[in-house]
């Protein structure tokens, strides 16, 4: 609260028309932003200037806008969600910036996310390799008695972690192999460490697996970088559990 | 007030207030539940201290929440494996840590009771159109508890459609696909398009975002946590005013048949006029004070809700009747057959 001051900042951001169109850098500032505004809320407040200057808005994703839904994607300053570790860009708040400061925000860049327009990608490729496995099709039957199948606290908090994932994509973008494997790999592990998934766990991991090279998306080389970027902190080593789903169902090949 | 008014302005931390000086007031009010009434009460509770002036936060709209004497007892430790998310979130957002400092909070919409109506196997008014989760009426009523939403969501989605939507599928296994070139179909369409061309016609000098927080601020003033007759007939009116503004001098920029998000948020705010209207219509039928639904004329003498079964014991199911004309309302009334409804009661 003592930093009170309003900050004037300049905006260097990807414009793109379409999918097809060559896209740009732009340049536009912003003034009297409270250090306390959510970087969305300044782009808002861009766009609202923007429409009275009659000139177009700003295109971004975002929906929650309290980190659980997955939609908010920026790479700002060279970095998925920007400045600040284990948040989305909803979360980010412009007291991460200085007075004057030039801001560069781009759209997620991967092979497997095209541009829609200007910052929003299409990300149905997730989607995609959920449909082809990211679920439970056993029949669990009715409803059971609370804790007649007991889990291991170790168990569920490791699938706990897992889910946290929420899919925003920027392991993906972070990556300099456009790999999805973080993602694949949280859907992966937390449901194989539950009884109900567990069953499906090997089909699961070699259909996704699957599904996301058919995509185009990129190898692992274990760099590591997803995981720094994740704004969910999801640790690799969910990795290794997907690779040895994978190899064990291959195996049985 | 002169330690309110020393934290507005930065010369104190909510931590420097001592013990005697702090004003529990969810605990004086309701001594044998303390925090743990409902949220609805809570909510209440927190906006009645900010309109009588002791809201912190330089806008005034926040009370102290102290987790420290829970992280006494606890240990941090187990704070933290219990809201870790939590408080790493609010950490994020107002730079303070929650673990040192007692943390601001203000109550804010999340969620509205009711939603669409559904049958038994979670079918709407529309054939085949299935509504699951929190987008539909069915399973909360007046009021909502912690992880509602979660819970609904999965007992719709794991326990009762893998159970129904079969059923109406089963007699659709042959159907064709789905002809477009019906004149349903183009009647549809052409509406569509024709709105979205209305919108994009209009060209006047204010932005949807303008004419959304507009509309906002007359649903949390009038039609919030606590509403009367009057703040509803007002709602009402201002809602038709905004309304007719908003055909008139909206300004939709860019083109119809392009990714725009602002023709997006224009549609939706469309929706949300008559959603908007359509609560508070509800809220004025309702004469008494049910769960969230909290009517100031219906008070115990100790100001908590005060129901009237006798006449409103029946879900409200209203009718969509066109655009401009006034909604129809149906009553499915409630009957209670092993937990009867009794009169609330927080404070012993
Ligand atoms: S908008 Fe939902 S996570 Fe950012």
């Amino acid at each position: 609260m003592e930093n009170n001051k309003l900050m004037k900042l300049t905006l260097k951001i990807w414009r793109q028309k379409d999918a097809k169109a060559k896209g740009g850098f732009e340049t536009y500032q912003v003034e009297g932003i409270s250090p306390d505004t959510s970087f969305l809320e300044m782009l808002d407040i861009l766009n609202n200037k923007l429409i009275h200057e009659g000139r177009e808005p700003v295109a971004f994703d975002h929906d929650c806008r309290e980190g659980i839904c997955g939609m908010c994607s920026l790479y700002i300053n060279g970095k998925a969600h920007g400045p600040d570790s284990e948040i989305t860009t909803c979360q980010l708040h412009m007291r991460k910036f200085k007075d004057g400061d030039t801001i560069t925000i781009e759209p997620w860049r991967s092979a497997a996310f095209p541009v829609i327009r200007d910052l929003v990608v299409e990300r149905q490729a997730f989607d995609k390799i959920l449909q082809a496995g990211g679920f439970v099709s056993v029949n669990t039957g009715g409803v059971p008695d609370a804790n007649s199948i007991p889990i291991p606290k170790a168990d569920a908090d490791e699938s706990m972690d897992a889910a946290a994932c929420i899919g925003c994509g920027a392991c993906v973008a972070t990556c300099k192999n456009g790999s999805a494997m973080l993602f694949v790999a949280a859907r992966v592990s937390s449901l194989a460490k539950l009884p109900q998934g567990r069953v499906e766990a090997q089909r699961r991991a070699k259909a996704m697996v699957a599904k996301m090279d058919e995509l185009g998306f990129g190898n692992c080389t274990n760099t590591g970088a997803c995981q720094a970027e994740c704004p969910k902190g999801i640790n690799i080593a969910h990795i290794a559990r997907l690779n040895r789903e994978f190899l064990s169902a291959k195996f049985k090949d | 007030m002169e330690d309110v008014k020393a934290i507005r302005n930065g010369a104190k931390k909510a931590s420097d207030i001592e013990e005697k000086d702090r004003d529990y007031y969810l605990e004086r009010r309701y001594p044998a539940f303390g925090n743990l009434v409902p949220r609805d009460v809570a909510s209440r509770a927190a906006k009645e201290r900010c309109d009588a002036g002791f809201g912190v936060n330089e806008t005034g709209l926040a009370v102290f929440l102290d987790f420290k004497t829970a992280i006494e007892r606890l240990g941090e430790d187990v704070i933290r494996a219990r809201y870790g998310n939590l408080f790493q979130m609010y950490e994020k957002i107002t730079d303070v840590d929650p673990y040192k400092e007692p943390m601001m909070i203000y109550p804010a919409v999340h969620y509205t009771m009711g939603g669409l109506w559904v049958d038994y196997n979670l079918m709407t008014t529309v054939p085949g159109l299935y509504a699951i989760g929190e987008a539909n009426f069915s399973d909360h009523g007046a009021n909502r508890l912690g992880a509602s939403a979660l819970m609904q969501g999965l007992a719709d989605g794991y326990f009762v459609l893998p159970y129904t939507i079969g059923d109406y599928l089963s007699k659709k296994i042959q159907a064709p696909k789905v002809a477009t070139d019906t004149p349903a179909f183009d009647a549809a369409e052409k509406a569509v398009r024709e709105k979205i061309d209305k919108l994009l016609a209009i060209k006047g000098k204010h932005t949807v975002d303008e004419f959304h927080k507009k509309l906002g601020n007359v649903m949390w003033e009038d039609v919030g946590m606590a509403r009367s007759k009057e703040s509803l007939e007002r709602a009402i009116a201002q809602i038709a005013q905004l309304r007719k503004e908003f055909w008139k001098d909206v300004y939709v920029p860019g083109e119809n048949g392009e990714f725009n998000q602002e023709i997006e948020k224009a549609l939706r705010l469309v929706d949300f006029l008559e959603l908007g209207e359509l609560m508070a219509r509800d809220a004025l039928n309702r004469n008494e004070s049910c769960g969230g639904h909290f009517r100031v004329e219906y008070q115990t003498p100790e100001g908590e809700t005060l129901r009237d079964d006798e006449k409103y014991a029946y879900v409200a199911v209203w009718e969509y009747k066109g655009a401009d004309t006034a909604p129809e309302m149906h009553k499915e009334e409630l009957h209670f057959e092993v937990a009867h409804p009794a009169q609330r009661n927080y404070k012993d």
